[in-house]
């Protein structure tokens, strides 16, 4: 029988998860050597599908070729036997092994361990020449960068027989430079004859890489297209069934004065290291203010300080004519009454409380105000009665506020949290991830308000992990490396390229460092 | 009936229902095995906790005790804690109550010396939770390992005070001298009889209703004040506490602080209400029985007062087995009360999934 050339191919595929039914009779098939993007909304179905090419689930119903061959895995083993490798969005390592140790996890051979240690050896070698992947083998997982890891997840794969390679996500945690680096492998598997599929929700990527490109929405797969044959709008809106503005309208800043000033900071995290140094920066009325950086740079754990939940070691900010400093640290309770509102970058650790009901999730930072307390009564039906008021103003479906936090979607449990926030008229706004894990429709609805709060002169200090993001809603944006401040810029002179290398400022210096010592 | 509705009665009732059913079951193979007639023996368990006026006294009495300790353990596990030291607590909490009786003026009024005799209760009781709870808080010592400590150091300490201090003169048990009639709750019967009703006396006291005063409190505080939000936010996360504004050190001191108090509510029931001296162990078993309360009655207080009541019924019921069986000994109330924590603790959630499929099956 002659070899198609279809790598994979799913004929209605069918699966439900209780009442969800995440996969509708899904088709798709992928050609060998090529790279197949998948994109869709959170929830649309896509990690669902993969996961059932990988063995973690199970289809209800359908068909599932895996190079011509009948193919129905339930367990990852079988999956690898099949030649399917798959790279999760968070990386399947055990940290303070070395890349050889982890690479042979999992398939260590015999009672002694040595022997497959150096057939891995001779083997990697080999790929990593075959396909550009050159990783130091000896080295703990732990101490390499985001990007080598991931290359190594790849390796991981190649090594265990991968002839299609599903990643999740890729480049979330990448910079700019590192996620080009990446697409120049995949470029070179593809030469190679691997196949790969790009699960993802950027589309600039989609159109950078991909050959080919299949839209899911609501567990249905809507569209199939060649890459050269569309454009983002049109994958946009195939998305989420209508159109929407990418790039959102909004008029000029009218900037006021500083109201939060930062000097010289210096601030430990929860395990007492120094992650930021050094950093100042202003705050003005009217304006948003971008902190750009890939993550773990110090972003979060100077939005943490400016809460007030992490103490500061050194230096001062100044809010609404309060100083706080080591001396004079002020708790987060102190600051929104001081009128900063946060809403945290960890949603569903901090911003929300899931066994609470929908308005005690509303009630969080906000339980000692004398409007719903009557001395020591604290009332329930003004509880309710401002949750409900506050989840009309967003929106936030269903509008239930004895509705458990855990059973809104994302994007309205999100909702919650920034009505809560907003809607307490503060001065200051201190935003993590705005819509890290939402939908569209409620991406485009969040990033207005936001704009919408700074037009009425608040001031606001944004940080996301998209840089996208940053650059669509600020007036300025301030980049951070290793702790530091890198560059300050005027979004309307951001680009891409200019704030990616101000977020390697690190790798390039350690570069540098590094070759002064040889 | 909404789904969420169907999962909370679900929660609520069925599970704890089949849990205790389960360890009665489990009890009746037990008494198979030691050649015992489980249905003769629940008859006569029964009848002894309900059958007569006495039995009834006394299982109200010990429904009483069962309730502070249940309740103790319940405020603390809302903050996140597990408070294995209501037995001491209960313990040191009796001193208190005990040193008001002792040395205050005897000629003050009853409506006087009860109420400080509570106070003293609540604030021994607190103050042995609070050096766990700092350690916990502050010096990261696991609260579990350092309430079981004080327990045996509670122990220790009574064992000192009545043998050294409080022992009554020319008396060789260790035991203080009688309160005074002023610091004495009255019986239930005494009240009855009052009214011109006849019952058999019983140790049943009105502390009974301060149990039931103290449920309904700390059901308003939880749920119904701030500082009852502060504490179920912080042991549902701790960084949304802090985010909040809530500092998490402070609410475990505080809240160990009235799990304490709690549970040193049993000297009032027991030195006030029924022996009217102070005695070593009165407060046997109760810290941990409360545990087993606590657990069945998941953590509220309607739960607790019935779980509370199961408890008694199981003490007095089964010193009447024991009494009426030979083959049976005291001892099968603690193997009662082990497979009633083992099933309605340890094995909490055995029959939810079953029971989500039959009654509350997600709709498709």
């Amino acid at each position: 029988m002659a070899k198609s050339n279809i790598a994979i191919e799913l004929t209605d595929v069918d699966k439900h998860f209780g009442a969800v039914h995440a996969n509708d009779k899904v088709s798709l098939s992928v050609k060998t050597g090529t790279i197949h993007g998948i994109v869709g909304e959170n929830g649309a179905g896509k990690s669902t599908l993969m996961s059932i090419l990988y063995g973690f689930y199970q289809a209800d119903s359908g068909q599932i070729k895996v190079f011509d061959k009948e193919f129905r895995a339930t367990s990852s083993k079988q999956s690898i036997e099949a030649g399917i490798g798959m790279v999760h969005q968070h990386f399947m390592f055990v940290d303070n092994f070395t890349v050889l140790e982890n690479v042979i996890l999992g398939s260590e051979g015999g009672a002694l361990i040595s022997e497959s240690l150096g057939k891995a050896r001779i083997e990697l070698t080999r790929l990593a020449k075959e396909y550009g992947l050159e990783v130091e083998l000896d080295v703990a997982v732990e101490e390499l960068s985001v990007g080598m890891q991931q290359r190594v997840e790849i390796l991981k794969g190649l090594y265990k027989g991968a002839k299609v390679l599903i990643l999740d996500e890729p480049t979330g945690v990448l910079t700019p430079q590192e996620s080009d680096e990446l697409f120049r492998i995949f470029e070179a598997l593809k030469n190679q004859g691997v196949t790969i599929i790009l699960i993802t929700h950027k589309l600039r990527e989609i159109m950078d890489i991909t050959d080919h490109v299949s839209v899911m929405r609501a567990g249905k797969m809507v569209a199939h297209r060649e890459t050269n044959k569309t454009n983002p709008e049109e994958l946009a809106e195939l998305m989420i069934g209508r159109k929407v503005l990418l790039n959102i309208e909004k008029s000029k800043a009218n900037i006021g004065k500083p109201v939060l000033v930062a000097k010289n900071l210096e601030i430990d995290n929860e395990q007492g290291l120094k992650r930021v140094s050094n950093v100042s920066f202003e705050a003005r009325s009217g304006e948003i203010l971008g902190i750009a950086g890939v993550t773990g740079n110090g972003q979060g754990t100077l939005l943490k300080a400016l809460a007030g939940i992490l103490p500061i070691s050194n230096g001062s900010i100044e809010i609404m004519g309060e100083t706080i400093n080591s001396k004079n640290p002020l708790n987060p309770q102190q600051l929104r009454n001081l009128g900063v509102a946060h809403v945290p970058e960890d949603r569903q650790r901090m911003g929300m409380i899931s066994d609470f009901t929908a308005s005690e999730t509303a009630l969080l930072g906000y339980h000692n105000d004398k409007n719903i307390n009557h001395g020591v009564w604290l009332k329930r039906s003004s509880v309710k009665a401002n949750c409900e008021s506050i989840m009309e103003a967003f929106d936030v479906r269903p509008t239930n506020p004895d509705l458990k936090s855990s059973n809104f979607s994302g994007g309205n449990q999100q909702k919650l949290i920034l009505a809560r926030e907003f809607e307490r008229d503060p001065e200051v706004l201190i935003i993590g991830q705005p819509t890290r894990g939402v939908d569209i429709g409620a991406i485009e609805f969040i990033r207005k308000r936001i704009i919408d709060m700074r037009d009425a002169g608040k001031a606001i200090i944004l940080i996301s992990v998209e840089l996208e993001e940053i650059m669509s809603i600020s007036d300025r944006i301030i980049v951070m490396c290793d702790g530091e401040i890198t560059g300050t810029v005027d979004a309307s002179d951001a680009d891409e390229a200019t704030l990616g290398m101000m977020m390697a400022n690190a790798l390039i210096s350690q570069e540098k460092s590094n070759e002064a010592q040889l | 009936m909404t789904r969420d509705r169907r999962l909370s009665w679900i929660n609520g009732l069925l599970l704890p229902l089949f849990n205790v059913l389960t360890a009665f079951l489990a009890t009746a193979v037990v008494f198979i095995l030691i050649n015992v007639n489980p249905i003769e023996a629940t008859k006569i368990l029964i009848y002894g906790a309900f059958g007569y006026e006495e039995g009834i006294g006394y299982t109200l009495y010990y429904t009483t005790n069962f309730i502070f300790t249940g309740l103790a353990v319940a405020v603390a596990f809302h903050a996140g804690l597990f408070n294995i030291g209501g037995e001491g607590q209960a313990y040191i909490g009796g001193l208190g109550t005990a040193l008001v009786a002792l040395y205050i003026d005897p000629t003050l009024s009853a409506w006087l010396i009860i109420p400080l005799g509570i106070f003293g209760g609540l604030l021994f009781g607190a103050m042995w939770a609070i050096i766990p709870a700092y350690l916990q808080a502050y010096r990261g010592s696991h609260i579990v390992i350092t309430t079981i400590m004080f327990n045996f150091l509670a122990s220790a300490l009574m064992v000192y005070l009545l043998v050294h201090v409080l022992r009554e003169m020319g008396q060789m048990s260790p035991q203080s001298k009688d309160f005074p009639d002023s610091a004495w709750i009255p019986f239930v019967h005494e009240v009855f009889a009052g009214m011109g009703i006849k019952i058999a006396q019983s140790p049943l006291n009105l502390s009974i209703f301060i149990a039931l005063i103290f449920s309904a409190l700390v059901w308003f505080f939880l749920w119904h004040t701030r500082w009852g939000f502060a504490i179920r936010a912080t042991g549902k996360s701790n960084d949304a506490a802090v985010y909040s504004g809530i500092n998490p050190k402070k609410i475990i001191v505080v809240t160990m602080c009235i799990s304490g108090a709690l549970a040193g509510l049993v000297g009032i029931n027991e030195l006030m209400g029924v022996q009217h001296r102070l005695l070593l162990d009165f407060n046997y078993g109760y810290g941990f029985g409360g545990i087993a309360v606590a657990l069945m009655g998941r953590n509220h207080p309607i739960g607790i007062i019935i779980a509370a009541l199961l408890f008694g019924i199981l003490y007095q019921g089964g010193m009447d087995l024991a009494f009426e069986m030979q083959n049976v000994s005291r001892h099968i109330i603690v193997v009662m009360q082990g497979l009633v924590i083992l099933f309605c603790g340890g094995l909490e959630y055995l029959y939810r999934p079953i029971l989500i499929r039959f009654l509350a099956p997600i709709e498709t």
